[in-house]
């Protein structure tokens, strides 16, 4: 080995402290590259090879009830390559062993067995026999997490009659990656199933022989999707079609595209802090070095080495740096790719996961390391290529500090000597203490950024049950119901509280903008289900007017006074021009209300409902939910209180994640930047403190010196840190803002307070380990040393 | 002996400091010649180190010409220079600048991985009377051994002149007289032209040749009749 390649090696082995402390930064962001490119991959191959396999459909329609021969005037649509038509229903479960209702998505099955388009996948057992009238598949995850195996059976309410349906085999299906059930707010497999049941009984159980009210179509390639759907709505409205709606509304689909844009968000931002920090870090770092090796680049340039080979050792010496932070890198990155396949692997039901290794990710992240630290290293690596032997062979010239106009100001303080020599160094490097004091503040900000979220569940909880949804069950009739219902349903055992709420089907217009959404119809006495301004105040819908979701207010482009066009999709699908009476602040969904008179007035109709919301007597709530079983005409229950405690397991199980994560990367990031700089000041001013203490300066009084500029510019990168977390915090709400979900911008003090804490903690443990070389600083020997 | 290794004509250097331009040398005629051991005698700021950096091809004269054999090094370019100082010249320094973090043989090393004909590093080593040194860092040497290590390192190339600058001038005087012993047993034995530095005038017995600075020019060059080995000069 080459003696300079000798020399390479032992230089690192000497700063490992300091280049470990670099590396760290600079794994972060190969591992969050890595990861987050690794992921967004395999979500997309994945999804593109089970939707090609499986024949994913382009377009969707419910309807109330079309008849069969519809279907070939369907498939005569221009751009329509195939078509299927189905029944589904929803039925209300009773599985042995559970005692709340659970809630079954039924969808038939053609008779030649497997649907042409949306075709299930057979994971164990058969496919149900055509003609049987007991026999259903399920989709896998329901049958595992209620331990069902093919053979077993459950009971269902199939039309108001109880029937009991026996597992022949377990699917998964394209439609139904993200499995979630009416009104849950994350996917509850054991609460909620798909069942794939015979066309002929599906149809008898929903009164749908001869009939459909679902259809799927794929296109032929060059269709327009737009102009298909228009047609298809044409086609389907005499029949009470619900509207059509390409494959990226569907409901599955959508959470995959949020989930894949937030692996992109991920991808975009964070890295390119880390890799900015690490440049930064190698830049200072590599300037002290080269600065107290300068009479041995005078030596190597006197004894023949060239410029470039000057250059290239330094270069090298960052690349090192680099390739331990890509070793780094790839090891968190492949452990971490893996930790979040298995988490997807319990949200989202793949049949497989395609994950292939992909190496363009590996040498791409690599390829960016070693440009940061090359870009980092690279002035000063020229700059010792340029020294000329002759001047390097000298000692530097002292650093020029002259009398600005700051330092006047300082001047006037009247500062002790120390503060004035802490602030001189900071005025004297100026682009030095600003990087530092971002580095810094982007770890504050990192902080608030993570930590924010936990304060946005919290108020999303707030807002969506104590606030707004404070039944504890929801019944959902298969059909509207007279109101009357609510007479039967306040009979039934445990019940406190009834109040019956109607969702109509209809699509907004305003100016150029549609949207399709559920309606909600509800009586201004509402007390359990309420809905809330923006102001936090409960309002009910004026008579006449409607109110809108802020986000769907926004989506409209529609103001509180401005009137929009409301066409009902249900009914006798009319037409109303109606002023938006204000906005409701919503976390979930779309929602838009309407007076319960109004409505009924609008459609000359008698009082009905869609919905009862339920406050219950605890006590009595296993009777409820027997009674629940039996009754007739249920399409469905939500359990507010089970949905909320389940989404509150996971998001506190998620928060302690995250906030983990995220206050080591904060961590990581201060320690090397703050370590880092501690121990170049250190370098620098070693012979400065030396002589303090031989003047009679105390330990404490010299290491306050020393720790004094990186805690001052610790102090100073706070307010910057709140802001800048701020923005992250503003441009994530923006970024996963979708139709399904918001999450408000919510920044308490206490998020400001806990990021600077960790990040001042860090800071000063880091700088601490530095200020022990102090102590142990040999006062004779470093006077000798030349510099 | 007869023939010039080193000839300059009218070598100036200029420092521009900030405001004051310094004449570090003000039209310095010399020549050096094959095998001599000459001592550059002066007191600080006199020239004498400028001249060394101009002639180990360190720094650039401000005008004036300066060769090397038939080598004009006023026309060469950094590339040029690099290459020269690559194969022909030696350097040893007064503060050693031995590279801490390699041994005794790895800064030899240093030398003899970018050289053309090196000797091995040990042998080298032995040269100076270091054969038992060889895995020692600085750090664990003392300033003599340090300084001939530096001496080492720089005749393993077998270069053709040696420049020092006040080789034994961080030393005590025995511990200096067994570089000195090196430095004449290098140019005795392989003829290497060796010019040093020095600000002890005592030195100048052992040379061939004496050049005196003062202010940037040469005061006096006088040849020594009788030379005393370094063990004989009474520091």
């Amino acid at each position: 080995m080459q003696a300079l390649d000798i020399k390479l090696l032992r230089d690192f082995r000497r700063l490992w402290a300091q280049a470990l402390a670099i590396a760290l930064v600079l794994g972060c962001g190969v591992a969050i590259f890595l990861t987050s490119f690794e992921m967004y991959n395999a979500l997309e191959d994945t999804r593109a090879a089970y939707y090609e396999r499986n024949r994913f459909a382009d377009v969707f329609s419910e309807t109330r009830r079309a008849p069969a021969p519809l279907e070939a005037e369907i498939a005569a649509i221009p751009g329509v390559a195939s078509v299927e038509t189905r029944v589904v229903g929803s039925v209300i479960l009773d599985i042995p062993g559970r005692t709340q209702t659970a809630v079954g998505r039924v969808i038939s099955l053609p008779n030649g067995g497997l649907p042409q388009l949306n075709i299930p996948l057979l994971r164990a057992g058969r496919l149900p026999a055509p003609e049987a009238t007991d026999e259903v598949a399920v989709n896998e995850p329901f049958a595992r997490a209620n331990g069902f195996v093919p053979g077993d059976s459950f009971h269902a309410n199939l039309n108001g009659q109880k029937r009991q349906l026996t597992i022949t085999g377990t699917m998964l299906s394209p439609e139904f990656i993200y499995t979630i059930g009416p009104g849950q707010m994350m996917p509850d497999n054991a609460a909620f199933g798909i069942l794939w049941m015979p066309e002929r009984a599906a149809a008898a159980a929903f009164d749908m022989t001869g009939a459909f009210n679902s259809v799927a179509l794929s296109l032929t390639r060059d269709a327009q999707t737009a102009e298909v759907i228009d047609r298809l709505d044409d086609l389907l409205d005499p029949y009470g079609g619900f509207g059509a709606y390409g494959q990226e509304t569907q409901l599955s689909n959508s959470f995959i595209d949020a989930e894949i844009m937030q692996l992109r968000t991920l991808a975009m931002v964070l890295p390119p802090v880390f890799f900015g920090i690490s440049a930064f870090l190698v830049n200072m770092v590599l300037a002290r070095i080269i600065a107290l090796e300068r009479s041995e680049i005078g030596l190597l340039k006197a004894v023949g080495y060239s410029d470039a080979e000057v250059c290239q050792h330094y270069l090298m010496l960052a690349g090192l740096v680099a390739i331990a932070g890509i070793v780094l890198g790839f090891g968190a990155g492949s452990w971490l790719a893996h930790a979040l396949a298995r988490l997807y692997a319990d949200f989202f039901d793949f049949p497989y996961l395609i994950f292939r290794v992909s190496y363009d990710a590996y040498a791409i992240s690599a390829a960016i390391a070693l440009a940061a630290a090359g870009l980092g290293a690279g002035r000063s690596a020229l700059a010792a290529a340029r020294l000329s032997p002759a001047i390097a062979m000298q000692p530097p010239a002292p650093p020029r500090y002259s009398r600005g106009l700051f330092d006047r100001a300082l001047g006037a303080l009247r500062l002790s000597q120390p503060a004035m020599m802490v602030f001189r160094s900071i005025l004297r490097w100026p682009v030095r203490a600003g990087l530092t004091m971002l580095g810094l503040a982007l770890a504050v900000a990192v902080m608030v950024a993570a930590t924010f979220t936990d304060d946005a569940l919290d108020e999303i909880l707030d807002v969506a049950f104590s606030q707004s949804n404070r039944q504890d069950t929801m019944l959902l009739f298969a059909e509207d119901r007279p109101v009357s219902v609510l007479e039967e349903v306040r009979r039934l055992p445990g019940v406190l509280v009834v109040e019956g709420h109607l969702y109509l089907a209809a699509e907004l217009r305003h100016g150029p903008r549609s949207k399709q959404v559920a309606i909600e119809a509800r009586p201004p006495e509402s007390d359990l289900s309420r809905v809330i301004d923006g102001t936090g105040r409960v309002v009910a819908p004026p008579p006449g007017t409607i109110l809108l979701a802020d986000r769907l207010a926004a989506q409209l482009n529609a103001q509180p006074g401005d009137v929009i066009e409301v066409e009902f999709l249900t009914n006798r699908r009319e037409t109303f021009q109606l002023p938006v009476a204000g906005l409701v602040t919503q976390y979930f969904g779309l929602g838009a209300y309407m007076d319960f008179d109004t409505v009924n007035t609008l459609f000359r109709q008698a009082p009905r409902v869609s919905t009862a919301s339920l406050l219950i007597d605890e006590g009595h709530e296993d009777a409820l939910h027997a009674r629940l079983k039996e009754m007739p005409g249920l399409a469905g229950t939500i359990m507010l209180t089970e949905s909320r405690r389940a989404f509150e397991d996971t998001i506190a199980e998620n928060v302690v994640i995250m906030t983990t994560i995220y206050a080591t990367i904060a961590i990581l990031i201060t320690v090397g930047v703050a370590y880092n700089g501690a121990r170049v000041q250190l370098s620098e001013r070693a012979r400065e403190l030396a002589s303090l203490r031989i003047l009679g300066f105390s330990r404490g009084e010299v290491s306050a010196i020393l720790m004094g500029e990186t805690l001052v510019l610790a102090l100073a990168a706070q307010p910057l840190g709140w802001v800048l977390g701020s923005a992250i915090a503003w441009s994530m709400t923006e970024g996963f803002t979708s139709d399904l979900y918001a999450i408000p911008l919510v920044l308490k003090p206490a998020t400001f307070a806990q990021a600077s804490l960790v990040v001042l903690v860090a800071c000063v443990v880091a700088v601490l380990v530095v200020r022990r070389r102090l102590d142990n600083l040999d006062l004779v020997a470093v006077m000798k040393t030349r510099e | 002996m007869d023939r010039p290794i080193f000839r300059t004509e009218a070598l100036s250097k200029v420092y521009d400091t900030g405001g004051a331009k310094v004449h570090a040398l003000a039209g310095v005629d010399l020549k050096l010649f094959t095998g001599e051991l000459a001592v550059l005698l002066g007191p600080s700021g006199s020239g004498k180190s400028t001249l060394l950096n101009i002639l180990g091809g360190l720094d650039r004269a401000s005008s004036g010409k300066v060769w090397f054999r038939d080598i004009d090094l006023s026309a060469l370019r950094e590339r040029g220079l690099t290459r020269y100082r690559r194969d022909h010249v030696g350097f040893v320094f007064q503060f050693y600048n031995l590279v801490p973090s390699l041994s005794a043989r790895e800064n030899v090393q240093l030398v003899t991985d970018v050289a053309r004909d090196p000797m091995d590093p040990a042998e080298a080593l032995g040269l100076v009377g270091l054969s038992h040194r060889l895995d020692h860092f600085p750090a664990e040497m003392s300033g003599g051994e340090q300084q001939r290590v530096a001496i080492a390192r720089a005749i393993a190339k077998r270069p053709e002149v040696l420049l020092c600058d006040e080789p034994t001038g961080a030393l005590d005087s025995k511990t200096g007289v067994q570089v000195l012993e090196a430095l004449k047993d290098i140019n005795e034995r392989f003829g290497t032209t060796t010019i040093v530095i020095t600000h002890n005038a005592a030195i100048r017995r052992m040379a061939h040749r004496i050049v005196r600075f003062q202010d940037g020019r040469i005061v006096s060059a006088e040849t020594n009749e009788t030379r005393l080995a370094p063990h004989d000069i009474d520091w």
